[in-house]
């Protein structure tokens, strides 16, 4: 039996004396899709991006895969990584942003590509290879050679997928991937997140998507002011919250 | 519009409920008077200095037009354009460098790039010319070696730092620090979104600004490079204080002799502004390739828009909406 896939443990972090995460501790096994949900400002997003090391913590550990985020350990004492190190395990792990933040002057086939070959080293042909299946799988095998601005924002968010499974993740996260979207472009994205789960990718998801939550998470997150409140089965907690602070959020979100 | 659906009222009612295209308006077009006035005006003034030059008794036409074409003159052209360029590119590799170091997280680093770009930027590039130029008078000898060894190379000053040398070193340093400003503008102007999308995707600091930042920034660094590159065009002349035979020091040469001081300005000033114009028009294009994922639509190269005003003229539509065979055939990806 694998260990989890993202381990985390008395979580700290803060941007100058703000203290934004006041003590995560959370297990994601492999397969496991687990949703993040909480108010505006709860940390739940900053979490996130503690995970690839976009953001480094201040205390506690964090670890992928078995491995620390960020850090070396070694008899006992705790080295920095070198830059290098950062990006290969970064390149592990597929990212989603809420703004999707495709890369304008390369056409969806070539945001796809940049990282496979110019990251793995992999032959531009295998990775246009893939990089073609993959926009197919999203539903965009006629958008290879378009620009993001030609593309509506549910379709720039499914090439960011793409581009993210391209390098071959262990696990996938996303930060609020359809909240930037319109309402009738949200179906979209979510079914192709659907399907990665059935596929049997780990995925954290930051969302405010409850039916998603309910309907494929494994697990449910409740975040608020840095610290989980609760979490549990996503249909037990989204029937029966146990807190009295879920049950407010909550009964404004559904 | 308060009436119902049904048509019951006016003629309104009805053309809106038909579902068909109404007929396009033809109003009478609103009367600009003051335009013609102004224009009046100013073609006067223009007729007037015109004239005035023109028929300045002392000033001899024929020798703009003899000295235009002299060969000297145009030997002169040649070494302005080197000038410009030489001292361009070194502007921009180095502006680019330091753009870059000055954004580094490397403390040391970044600190250089500010102390450069203070001291470049602060003093005159006149001086700094004359400077490279005098250089043997204060370190005869350039000598190169690896420390603690015997191994070294030495050189004359003179022979090395030549007349052309120093005015290519002293343009092209001054520029590199206007050039990191304007390349550091382009690098802050792209989205941190982007850096750290790329980031995520495993990308080191080096390829993220390389491959994704640079590039987005280039729509943002062209122009001002354009005006950098015009403007370098003119202040080449400088370098006549360091007797390059650049086309500033060949027409002075010239007017030394034959005494057609302002003949001979003119001829230069004819000279500079074909190059600068041509740079203009070269600048356009280029802005046009960057601009490549920005606009949805590119903006027309003045062919295109002379042969659709052509067009239009023939076809004279009412309302002026985009033709899409004209459209489709400038579109980012027809390449």
């Amino acid at each position: 039996m694998a260990g989890p896939m993202v381990l985390a443990e008395a979580v700290h972090k803060s941007y100058g004396r703000l203290e934004v995460l006041r003590g995560i501790d959370l297990e994601v096994a492999p397969r496991e899709v687990m949703c993040i949900v909480g108010p505006s400002g709860s940390g739940k997003s900053t979490f996130l991006r503690c995970i690839n090391h976009l953001e480094k913590i201040d205390a506690g550990r964090l670890s992928v895969d078995g491995e620390l985020v960020g850090y070396r350990e070694h008899d006992g004492k705790i080295y920095e990584l070198r830059e290098r190190e950062v990006c290969r395990k970064r390149a592990e792990i597929g990212m989603v942003f809420q703004r999707f933040n495709l890369f304008p002057h390369m056409t969806a086939l070539g945001n796809v590509v940049e990282a496979p070959t110019r990251v793995k080293g992999e032959p531009r042909a295998v990775a246009e290879e893939r990089g073609r299946a993959l926009l197919a799988r999203v539903g965009l095998a006629d958008k290879v050679d378009v620009y993001p601005n030609q593309l509506s924002g549910g379709q720039q968010q499914r090439v960011a997928i793409a581009r993210a499974l391209a390098m071959q993740p262990k696990l996938m996260l996303f930060d609020e991937p359809t909240s930037a979207l319109d309402p009738e472009l949200v179906g979209d994205v979510l079914d192709v997140m659907r399907g990665l789960a059935q596929d049997g990718m780990t995925m954290v998801v930051v969302t405010h998507e409850m039916g998603f939550a309910r309907e494929v998470g494994d697990s449910l997150v409740f975040m608020d002011g840095g610290v989980i409140v609760e979490s549990g089965n996503p249909r037990e907690v989204l029937a029966n919250p146990q807190h009295e602070r879920t049950r407010a959020f909550l009964s404004k979100v559904l | 519009m308060t009436v119902g659906s049904d048509g019951i009222s006016g003629p309104a009612g009805r053309a809106a409920g038909a579902g068909v295209r109404p007929e396009a308006i033809r109003a009478i077009p609103l009367r600009h008077p003051w335009r013609w006035v102004a224009a009046v005006v100013v073609l006067a003034a223009a007729v007037a200095l015109v004239y005035t030059f023109a028929s300045a008794p002392d000033l001899k036409w024929d020798a703009v037009g003899q000295y235009l074409f002299f060969p000297r003159i145009e030997e002169a052209i040649l070494v302005t354009l080197e000038l410009t360029v030489l001292a361009m590119v070194i502007g921009i590799a180095l502006g680019v460098l330091l753009a870059v170091m000055r954004l580094s997280v490397n403390p040391v680093v970044s600190t250089v790039s500010w102390f450069y770009i203070w001291f470049f930027r602060g003093t005159p590039v006149l001086v700094q010319i004359f400077f490279w130029y005098n250089i043997a008078t204060i370190l005869p000898f350039i000598r190169l070696g690896i420390p603690f060894t015997h191994l070294q190379w030495v050189g004359q000053t003179n022979n090395i730092v030549s007349p052309f040398l120093a005015a290519v070193l002293g343009l092209g340093l001054n520029e590199a620090a206007y050039m990191s400003e304007v390349v550091r503008a382009g690098i802050i102007s792209v989205d941190h979104g982007q850096t750290e999308a790329a980031q995520a995707l495993g990308m080191t600091r080096v390829r993220v600004m390389r491959r994704i930042v640079l590039p987005q920034a280039m729509r943002v660094i062209i122009p001002p490079t354009g005006n950098e590159t015009i403007s370098m065009l003119k202040t080449s002349s400088l370098a006549s204080i360091a007797t390059v035979a650049e086309l500033f020091y060949i027409q002075e040469e010239i007017s030394n002799s034959n005494f057609r001081i302002v003949e001979l300005l003119i001829v230069a000033s004819i000279w500079y502004l074909v190059m600068t114009s041509i740079l203009t028009f070269g600048q356009y294009y280029v802005e046009r390739y960057f601009a490549r994922g920005s606009a949805r639509q590119l903006p027309m190269t003045p062919l295109q828009r002379f042969r659709r005003m052509l067009l239009r003229s023939h076809v004279a539509p009412p309302l002026v909406t985009a033709d899409p065979s004209a459209a489709s055939s400038i579109t980012p990806h027809s390449r």
